[in-house]
């Protein structure tokens, strides 16, 4: 599990040195987890604390650790150390653009095709349905964190401020969604701009840690505001979405009663899964014409140099301003959409994890990349799902594949860029070549 | 008068385990330019070791308590320092030229992977001990019949803060170690130039860090009588609030820093209402942000062109 330094890599070529690694790293993970593994501890029925040994665990563990670190440094020597590459060379970059071409159309018939596919499949549908919530989300956070590049890890906040805002807004005063859509994403961006205003000046990692304060605060207030928010148990009986007014449901109004079929529940699930990727494509042309506009080039101008944006005359403010603003509406209708299709709402769903999950698909997207986004909401959740059945360890797993996914593409699944703006000729570039901005 | 005096010495010893927590984000990101987001959970474990070292000692028959805590202290202190080395190691030392954004994610997961193996090493269930040490000196009594208290544990906790500063500060300034991290802070180039080695000297930061965290831990297991595995998550967000309001980077900035985050939420407590102390903490960081955007005692960061 240590992963041997450089120097080793190295000097060590003959078995005696791996064998050596691989002892070493047994013996600190010994250490490590000798009180933490070996020892059990539980709290008893009177408050006092006992313990048991589980001397097997712990040894199966360094063994494990023994075996892996031989293998991992097995497996570097024959890939070889790992070059980095600026320009794309043309053969793959041709290659690539072929993919690239025809990968996102392919894949929007396809997920137009999937509730289609997938009738009767109601496992299938509602995943595939949380997996357009992240893409959405990420895309939402992309506009701020990939095209401007201003760092924010309060994105929870605006999701639940748009979950809320319908929540309240439709039990209250009984509004429907399609009124309260509108409204979520705008309360949401007033609140991006609310977050603005103070992370005006901040750069980097005070940037970060504002965003991370904000969406505790926010998040904070939902739990202790009990008269308004319900606290802890949240909010339930949330309406279900109309389809402009008839409701998906068995009754005589009904959408299937009108319309002379019988009814089935699975309208309702691919009414949703239509809705979110609605609102997900929405997201995603949006972005893209924005990024044409004055206003999205300011951001990506503002991403790769901001002294020289202001030197050029562009208004930081308004710019920055306007990415949260955008990036948070985006998030209040994800939001409201949330709401809608659980129908329950507590602020158990709107913890940092969340924000942290979906910077993480941001990121692994490759930054500013759309379909890279895409990719990997569909890789992240639809892994987590995978190891459902793992239970306490699915979270172990995923910190583990963050990591792992990390140190193995640390520029995300897309490596290349198309620009925005270019000269004479559109050219794929490294996405090493993409700043990461200073906010 | 008497209520205000008792909330400063419940502030001042709650201040003293952030500030011990938020040297170590504020060391490592003076000399790595990260945020560790794994800290807080290596203080969780910190109290987890001195859980279990607690129990073996108590169970082999130990009853005198300074020997007690004196091992459980290096025991914790030791073993903690290594899961900060090893998460050094694996998460962040192949991301060290990378960009500013794959480190952090990447601390992010490894804060998940520890949250979750303690939770699965160790139950999700709250950890309590007997207290140890009891007792404690009553300064003042007034009229009225409110005592000002000051328990053993407080004044145990603000001396092994005061000393741990002591050392550290001094390890900083005076030894050879501390220079070598101050000069890679500076250029890490231009260190490794002159001989210093860099691998080893980051590699050292983050013991340190783990190992004042360790002691944090401990206090905190001792102050409050439990550990449990999301312990981390809160405590290392204040703290790193915490460093962040003493201007990160900033030694004296972190420690001033948690000692500003443990007053504000033991006086917010006090008077207005305790579900809304976090709120207050992180409102008022975002208010002294406003005014000075690189903390109480930061350098401004001056952008090159």
């Amino acid at each position: 599990m240590t992963a041997p330094s450089t120097q080793t890599t190295k000097t060590a070529s003959g078995i005696p040195a791996l064998l050596k690694t691989a002892f070493i790293n047994a013996v600190i993970a010994l250490v490590l987890f000798s009180l933490m593994v070996g020892i059990r501890t539980e709290a008893g029925s009177e408050g006092q604390l006992t313990y048991w040994t589980r001397f097997g665990e712990l040894a199966s563990l360094v063994a494990a650790v023994f075996g892996g670190s031989i293998v991992i440094e097995l497996l570097r020597q024959w890939i070889g150390p790992a070059g980095t590459e600026k320009l794309v060379p043309p053969a793959l970059q041709k290659g690539m653009s072929l993919v690239g071409r025809y990968l996102a159309p392919a894949l929007l018939i396809f997920t137009l095709l999937v509730p289609v596919i997938f009738y009767n499949q109601r496992y299938i549908l509602d995943l595939a349905i949380l997996v357009l919530t992240y893409v959405m989300l990420g895309w939402g956070l992309n506009v701020v964190v990939g095209l401007a590049g201003l760092l924010d890890l309060g994105y929870v906040a605006f999701y639940a401020v748009g979950a809320y805002s319908y929540a309240l807004l439709a039990t209250n005063f009984g509004w429907s969604f399609w009124i309260c859509l509108p409204l979520a994403g705008i309360l949401a961006a007033f609140w991006g701009v609310l977050l603005g205003f103070p992370v005006l000046r901040l750069r980097g990692d005070y940037l970060a840690i504002v965003t991370l304060a904000f969406g505790e605060i926010i998040r904070l207030v939902l739990i202790n505001w009990q008269s308004l928010t319900g606290g802890p148990n949240g909010v339930s009986g949330i309406p279900r979405p109309t389809l402009f007014g008839i409701p998906l449901n068995n009754s005589d109004d009904g959408l299937a009663a009108k319309l002379g079929i019988e009814f089935s529940p699975t309208h309702r699930i691919v009414f949703l899964f239509y809705l979110i990727l609605a609102l997900a494509l929405l997201t995603n042309w949006v972005t893209i014409r924005l990024r044409g506009l004055p206003i999205g080039r300011a951001w990506e101008a503002l991403r790769e140099d901001e002294v020289a944006c202001r030197a050029l005359g562009i208004n930081t403010t308004t710019t920055k301003l306007t990415a949260f603003a955008t990036g948070a509406m985006f998030g209040g209708f994800a939001g409201a959409f949330f709401a809608t299709r659980q129908g329950f709402i507590s602020p158990e769903s709107f913890t940092f994890q969340e924000s942290a999950l979906v910077l993480a698909i941001v990121v692994l997207g490759g930054m500013g990349s759309q379909l890279g986004v895409a990719l990997a909401a569909l890789t992240m959740i639809g892994g987590f799902e995978l190891f459902r059945g793992l239970e306490t360890y699915r979270m172990l797993v995923f910190g583990w594949a963050m990591v792992l996914i990390m140190i193995w593409r640390p520029r995300g699944l897309v490596g290349h860029r198309a620009p925005t703006v270019y000269l004479k000729k559109a050219q794929a570039i490294s996405s090493d070549l993409v700043k990461e901005g200073h906010g | 008068m008497d209520y205000f005096a008792q909330q400063l010495i419940n502030g001042l010893v709650l201040g003293s385990i952030y500030g011990l927590i938020a040297i170590g984000y504020t060391m490592v990101y003076g000399i790595v330019g990260m945020i560790n987001f794994a800290h807080g959970d290596v203080f969780m474990i910190g109290g987890f070791i001195a859980l279990i070292t607690f129990l073996i000692l108590i169970s082999l028959g130990l009853t005198a308590i300074p020997v007690i805590l004196l091992v459980v202290l290096l025991v914790s202190m030791a073993i903690t320092a290594l899961y900060g080395w090893t998460i050094e190691r694996i998460a962040y030392r192949p991301l060290r030229h990378s960009f500013r954004l794959a480190p952090m994610l990447s601390a992010i997961g490894m804060s998940f992977v520890l949250t979750n193996y303690s939770q699965v090493a160790q139950g999700a269930r709250v950890k309590p001990i007997p207290p140890f040490i009891t007792g404690g000196y009553t300064l003042h009594e007034s009229q009225d019949g409110f005592v000002i208290q000051l328990s053993n544990i407080q004044i145990m906790v603000v001396i092994t803060t005061i000393v741990l500063l002591a050392i550290f500060t001094w390890l900083v300034s005076r030894t050879r170690l501390g220079r070598d991290m101050r000069a890679c802070e500076q250029d890490q180039t231009m260190a490794a130039l002159l001989g210093v080695n860099v691998d080893r000297t980051i590699s050292m930061t983050f013991v340190i860090g783990a190992a004042l965290a360790a002691v944090a831990g401990l206090m905190y297991l001792l102050y409050y009588g439990l550990v449990d595995f999301f312990m981390g998550f809160v405590a290392g967000i204040k703290a790193f609030t915490a460093a962040v309001l003493g201007g990160i980077g900033s030694l004296p900035g972190a420690m001033l820093g948690g000692l500003a985050i443990g007053l504000i939420e033991t006086f917010w407590s006090a008077y207005f209402s305790v579900e809304y102390k976090d709120v207050a903490a992180f409102s008022i960081l975002i208010v002294v942000l406003i005014f000075m955007p690189t903390g109480l005692l930061g350098r401004p960061e001056v952008e090159k062109v």
